[in-house]
């Protein structure tokens, strides 16, 4: 069967163009893209999507998720994350690795993969853990785990903190032409922190976790990108001095990218004020002045990829003292509405925020997806930008609803997903067919 | 009212107290006293008016009145506290109110149980009123929040300590007349002391003027921000103050790399008479205990005609009697007979 989607302001990411457009999808490609009005399709066999007054984006890739399983299925699982995901607008996610047992061998990258076949929505790349059970000790088989299907390796959750280790797998990684993606954090100096360190913390209580903790190891592992001729990625920025760190190596030519999370450049630590757990987040929300500071990192390009480090957690983990509660929050259902938000207010041209969520991680990850062309797979989403509206408990489809944006006036909003040319997710009151 | 009071004696105090207190509970629009963030200037008034008519009661005979005859209070306390649980316990006794006690050990903390899920049996049987201590920042807050009965924090983390400040600020007015324009030096852990905290937020809203010092460990990030002045070394800090708090230098705190050891402390921090005399002759010395002698003050001072740090203690059961008074005792009547 064929598609029509007609009318619709086509996001092109990497050309940085938005004009109104017709895309005719065949087997499962985008078989034609057409200026609108060109194309008078009368085949009664083809399925039409109104798109008019919609975006039309190449399906939007999430390099940074959590999708709980082996082992939390209680928190998500991967039918549930990969149905966050396609609601979201995500057609590919990549998935940490600090599951239980964790992504440090080919059986679990395997099951991970096939898994997410056999729920056949969003695409799921896994992510390797650098070392053997994140224990910062033996590194895990990169080759093997490439061949079952990992795209690249990272400690997510920690820090190898054995620098020559690091070196070792980052030098190995290039090999294997892995990416290699830096959770950035001195837990010497982050031990027993529940919040950022600064005037909040202070006032309210908390004990701290200063920026330098994070900002020390964003500068190690430049400094092993530069030894090693190695491109890192740095997950998660949170401070200015972080994004200042990245900025310089990039003038520098050191081969550095960078994501942050919408979290970071929508709300600061005073969001821990009465103790919300939701709020709780590592690295955690910083000052208004580090908020900035992350805008204009994305502003400048300095930050590469905008992910949403999608991080379930049930009652079990979250509804706690506020020391004992875990951290993490979920994204992968809000972030579209907030990236929106940076557009509106002029932080981001449009194909600029959308470069940042699809041909962006694509690179860095070395994966398919991330643009709209004739012949490719068609991955999209519609999006309407204006639709308002808000975000109840209940409105998640991740099996988790730890979000501070619960309640939240959200603009803008996924109304289709389509992966490989099947329609996977559709806010289906809102589309009027033919 | 505080005249009437004092001059009466035996029921008579009840009498004329049953009288003041529907206006008086009207007035303290609290369910919890969380932390001393949350209270007035006026609120602050009104603790330490009704602390000071309720004193009178612990130097009587019979150190009991009627007031909370039928209510229950649960003293929950997850850290160890010998002064606080004590204070708290003879407070709701002199109330008449019924007391139970539990640990961290006699709890089902030690089983597992979540604090919510505690605190959920707790209200289950119907207590009117629950003191909290426990070792996370927040825990009452969550607590309140669960539950209907009244909560207060008897000390969160490293965050509040609101009754301590709450007693700290009735000696001081005890003693000096007056809170606003005196000059507070509080000295030691400022960044791990809930005592600090809440002390800083009550005397800055009663308008005294509030100097921290202290090892710059011990000092946290943008503290000016609550209102204080930093003057680290303890000698320009004490100079010309009215008031000298010492906070107790938690020993434990060593092995966390916060400071080198107890003799360099006591050496560069510690509270000697050579110190004491930098500050205004008639200086007090505060200290909330337990006292470490001979690391932040040593035996003399501490024993010495300044300090004031029993009468904190005998002052902190008439500041539990107030709030406990405050917060339930007005929510029906009382049977006189």
């Amino acid at each position: 069967m064929s598609t029509w989607i007609r009318g619709g302001e086509l996001v092109d990411p990497e050309k940085g163009i938005l004009e109104q457009s017709d895309i005719i999808i065949e087997r499962g490609r985008v078989s034609r893209i057409l200026p609108h009005g060109v194309f008078k399709g009368q085949d009664a066999r083809l399925k039409v999507i109104d798109a008019s007054g919609r975006l039309v984006v190449p399906g939007l890739i999430d390099m940074h998720v959590h999708l709980r399983e082996p082992g939390e299925e209680y928190k998500e699982t991967i039918a549930t994350g990969a149905m966050a995901a396609v609601v979201g607008g995500f057609t590919s996610v990549a998935c940490m690795p600090n599951t239980n047992p964790p992504n440090d061998c080919r059986s679990v990258t395997e099951f991970i993969v096939r898994r997410a076949e056999e729920v056949g929505l969003a695409r799921v790349y896994p992510i390797a853990s650098i070392t053997m059970e994140q224990q910062g000790k033996v590194l895990t088989e990169f080759g093997d785990l490439k061949e079952a299907g990992a795209v690249g390796i990272s400690e997510d959750g920690y820090s190898v903190v054995d620098s020559e280790l690091m070196r070792r797998a980052l030098e190995y990684a290039n090999y294997h032409g892995l990416a290699v993606i830096c959770h950035c954090e001195d837990r010497s100096l982050s031990e027993g922190g529940a919040m950022h360190e600064g005037v909040v913390s202070t006032r309210i209580g908390l004990p701290g976790i200063p920026a330098a903790s994070e900002e020390i190891m964003v500068f190690r592992d430049i400094a092993l990108a530069r030894l090693t001729g190695t491109p890192v990625h740095i997950a998660h920025v949170s401070t200015r001095g972080s994004v200042n760190l990245i900025r310089m190596a990039k003038e520098d030519g050191v081969s550095v990218t960078a994501e942050t999370a919408p979290h970071y450049f929508t709300l600061d630590h005073n969001a821990v004020i009465g103790y919300d757990t939701r709020a709780k987040v590592n690295p955690p929300l910083r000052t208004p002045g580090d908020v900035e500071a992350v805008k204009q990192g994305l502003s400048e390009g300095v930050i590469d990829v905008i992910a949403t480090d999608h991080a379930p957690h049930s009652p079990i983990e979250k509804n706690l003292e506020f020391d004992r509660a875990a951290f993490g929050m979920i994204g992968l259902e809000t972030a579209l509405p907030l990236i929106l938000s940076l557009v509106r207010e002029g932080t981001l041209g449009i194909a600029e925020a959308f470069r940042k969520l699809t041909c962006n991680p694509a690179r860095i990850l070395g994966i398919h997806g991330g643009s709209l062309k004739e012949g490719i797979p068609a991955d999209l989403a519609v999006i309407d930008a204006n639709i308002e509206y808000t975000m109840t408990e209940n409105d998640f489809h991740s099996k988790s609803n730890n979000s501070p944006f619960i309640g939240r006036l959200f603009r803008g909003r996924n109304e289709l997903t389509m992966i490989g040319g099947k329609i996977v997710w559709e806010k289906s009151s809102t589309h009027p067919r033919r | 009212m505080k005249n009437l009071l004092v001059t009466a004696v035996g029921k008579e105090i009840f009498f004329v107290w049953e009288r003041e207190k529907e206006s008086l509970v009207a007035e303290f629009n609290h369910k919890d006293l969380l932390g001393m963030g949350q209270l007035s200037a006026q609120d602050i008034d009104l603790i330490l008016d009704t602390a000071k008519s309720l004193k009178v009661i612990s130097s009587r005979d019979i150190k009991k009145v009627p007031t909370l005859r039928g209510k229950s209070v649960v003293h929950f306390f997850y850290e160890p506290s010998t002064r606080t649980r004590t204070s708290f316990e003879i407070a709701a006794k002199r109330l008449s109110a019924d007391t139970v006690s539990l640990s961290a050990s006699s709890s089902s903390m030690v089983k597992g149980e979540t604090l919510i899920d505690t605190a959920r049996n707790l209200q289950a049987m119907s207590p009117d009123l629950i003191v909290l201590r426990h070792s996370s920042t927040g825990a009452p807050h969550l607590l309140a929040k669960e539950i209907s009965a009244s909560v207060i924090n008897a000390g969160d983390g490293i965050n509040e300590h609101p009754t301590q400040a709450l007693l700290d600020l009735f000696t001081i007015r005890e003693r000096k007349g007056r809170i606003s324009g005196l000059k507070v030096a509080i000295i030691g852990d400022i960044a791990h002391s809930r005592v600090a905290r809440s002390d800083i937020l009550g005397l800055t809203k009663m308008g005294a003027e509030v100097t921290v010092a202290g090892p710059p460990t011990m000092i946290p990030v943008e503290i000016e921000a609550l209102g204080v002045n930093v003057i680290q070394n303890p000698r320009d800090a004490v100079r010309g103050k009215d008031v000298i708090m010492l906070l107790r230098i938690q020993l434990e705190r060593q092995s966390a790399k916060i400071f080198p050891g107890i003799r360099e402390y006591a050496r560069f921090f510690g509270l000697d008479r050579q110190l004491v005399s930098r500050a205004k002759k008639s200086v007090i010395v505060m200290h909330p205990g337990p006292i470490n002698r001979g690391v932040e003050i040593i035996p003399d001072v501490a024993d010495g005609p300044y300090s004031v740090i029993l009468d904190q203690v005998a002052n902190g059961v008439a500041v539990r009697m107030a709030l406990l008074y405050l917060l339930i005792g007005g929510k029906q009547s009382v049977d006189l007979d």
